[in-house]
């Protein structure tokens, strides 16, 4: 169980997010929708502490991780994975290392930072990264440059990267905002199967009303930094749309592609080099 | 039609004045300068012609009818040459002088460019040590540094090695720190977020995404290491320089040519190589994403 209590982030005079109460039971998968700076990102941000938080606590089976700092927090960090818009991967590394960075916090003492430098990972780890790849169709591309990869497959990677970490929660930031329609749909199915299978919960942020009513069990809606709708997708209606937003469905699916595109127009840069 | 001339001719003329007053303050300035550092032009035109007295006495005197001849005949190529393998092997000395020097100097400024990073360093406390750190040994002359070691170490190439490493670290410390901070942000982001630390984050974040500009820097170092290396043998640092500054006090003008024409063939041979090199490490950098 994961609790948000209070939580709230301001940015100058800037209150990105507003006192946000959530509580989330294990293995499920929340959808976060909301213009862009409705505060989707920080909120996600806030919760693995790449954001901190301003004001309010964040929970985790009654341990407080608004308190955790040094290697507790790289642990905490760990517990939740993260996958980004821009895949952030490193690019100019094979995709068996990339997948391998989600291992670097399960070595543990000097002698495991030290050989984690030199990249000499075991063939334990190898073998279960290879695993991780061939559950996503992308045991082939093991050996290539990560820049090599389509978008879709690069996020796929990063999947990879993130159940390498044995977390027990995926943090999705407009992890198709990216992608082509085709790209978005195996990386929503492939969440979807972690959640299902792995039973790791699942918070994503989302610009597509439908995506995150076809995929996930429960919706949240921000608007202005605080939460107005959270409830089951069903009970999210066209209505309740034009209530929270003041505009049709199509016109807030057509408000929130143009907010993601501009930052969408980077990726095709590391896709261009591909060619 | 004429308001837009007329606007047109108002533009130029400011322009005119500005190039004018600019261009004025420029001159006081160079003017100033001149005076300050005693730099006359009646003093470079009284000097100019030594300078080709001088050129003209280190020239070697060839006999063209023995220039083949071997090095005991007077006028020949080979008595121009005479100490040639002698002289090869100081040159190769230096430049294994650079090369360690480099390498070391490198080395250090490798671990230290992250911290003297402003997007890398744990706080602004180690940023500021490590950049003044650097600034140090940027701005201390190498020569300084191998009057100490000399002092210290005694005579040899390895003082004039550790002041060259020394100048090494705060150059390219510096040049690797702005190249860690123009790096992309993302992927140290995703290694922060999958639990890693500090060691982590430039190892698979930073690293991989600055190697190419880091060699590329480094061999360039290696070249203007070599013609330091040279020189610094004048205050007793090994090396060439060591054996020019002796031909030079004792006025032996053809052995000055000789090892001249000598140092300019091999450090142009390092340019060309290290510059191929360079060239290639950036085609693959510039094909990155």
């Amino acid at each position: 169980m994961l609790e948000l209590q209070g939580l709230t982030r301001r940015f100058g005079s800037v209150t990105a997010v507003n006192d946000v109460r959530l509580s989330i039971p294990d293995g499920q998968m929340v959808g976060v929708i909301g213009r862009s700076g409705a505060g989707k990102s920080t909120l996600l941000r806030m919760i693995n502490r790449l954001t901190e938080p301003s004001e309010g606590r964040i929970l985790h089976d009654g341990q407080d991780i608004t308190a955790l700092r040094g290697s507790a927090l790289r642990r905490w960090r760990t517990d939740c994975a993260m996958i980004f818009q821009q895949f952030n991967l490193v690019q100019r590394l094979d995709v068996l290392t990339n997948v391998l960075v989600g291992r670097l916090n399960h070595r543990p003492g000097v002698m495991g930072t030290l050989t984690s430098l030199l990249c000499l990972f075991t063939a334990e780890e190898r073998a279960l990264a290879i695993q991780a790849l061939d559950r996503f169709d992308l045991a082939d591309t093991a050996l290539q440059r990560a820049d090599t990869l389509s978008g879709g497959q690069q996020q796929r990677v990063a999947i990879c990267r993130a159940l390498m970490q044995e977390p027990k929660f995926i943090l999705a930031d407009e992890p198709i905002a990216s992608l082509d329609p085709r790209n978005a749909r195996t990386v929503m199915e492939a969440l979807r199967q972690v959640n299902r299978e792995d039973g790791i919960t699942v918070l994503t942020n989302l610009h597509h009303l439908d995506t995150a009513r076809h995929y996930c069990d429960r919706i949240v809606a921000m608007q202005a930094g605080r939460v107005m709708f959270d409830g089951p997708p069903a009970a999210l209606t066209g209505e309740k749309v034009r209530e929270i937003y003041g505009v049709s469905e199509d016109e807030f699916d057509e408000q929130a592609e143009e907010a993601v595109k501009p930052k969408a127009q980077r990726a095709p840069k590391a896709g261009l080099a591909i060619a | 039609m004429p308001r837009i001339e007329a606007d047109f001719q108002a533009a130029r003329r400011a322009r005119r004045n500005a190039t004018l007053l600019w261009g004025g303050v420029l001159l006081v300035c160079i003017y100033v300068a001149a005076l300050v550092s005693e730099a006359s032009p009646a003093a470079i035109l009284a000097g100019l012609p030594r300078i080709g007295e001088y050129f003209w006495r280190t020239l070697p005197t060839f006999r063209w009818e023995v220039f083949f001849a071997n090095w005991e005949t007077e006028g020949s190529f080979a008595s121009w040459m005479y100490r040639a393998d002698k002289w090869a092997w100081l040159i190769f000395e230096t430049a294994q002088m650079a090369l360690l020097a480099t390498l070391g100097g490198t080395l250090v400024a490798l671990l230290l460019c992250f911290p003297a990073a402003r997007n890398m360093a744990p706080n602004a406390w180690v940023y500021h040590l490590a950049r003044r750190f650097l600034e140090v040994c940027r701005t201390v002359p190498e020569i300084v540094f191998a009057l100490i070691f000399v002092w210290a170490f005694g005579i040899g190439p390895l003082a004039g090695i550790l002041a060259i490493a020394i100048h090494t670290i705060g150059a390219n410390g510096k040049l690797f720190a702005e190249v860690v901070e123009n790096a992309e942000p993302g992927p140290v982001e995703g290694i922060r977020a999958a639990g890693g630390n500090w060691f982590h984050r430039a190892r698979f974040g930073i690293l991989p995404q600055v190697a190419p500009n880091f060699l590329s820097y480094a061999l360039l170092r290696f070249e203007v290491n070599v013609r330091g290396a040279s020189v610094i043998g004048f205050v007793g640092a090994g090396g060439i320089g060591q054996e020019l500054y002796q031909v030079i006090a004792f006025n032996y003008y053809e052995e000055i040519s000789a090892i001249v024409v000598l140092i300019i063939l091999a450090v142009a041979l390092i340019d060309v190589v290290s510059e191929k090199l360079r060239m290639g490490l950036n085609a693959a950098a510039g094909g990155k994403g």
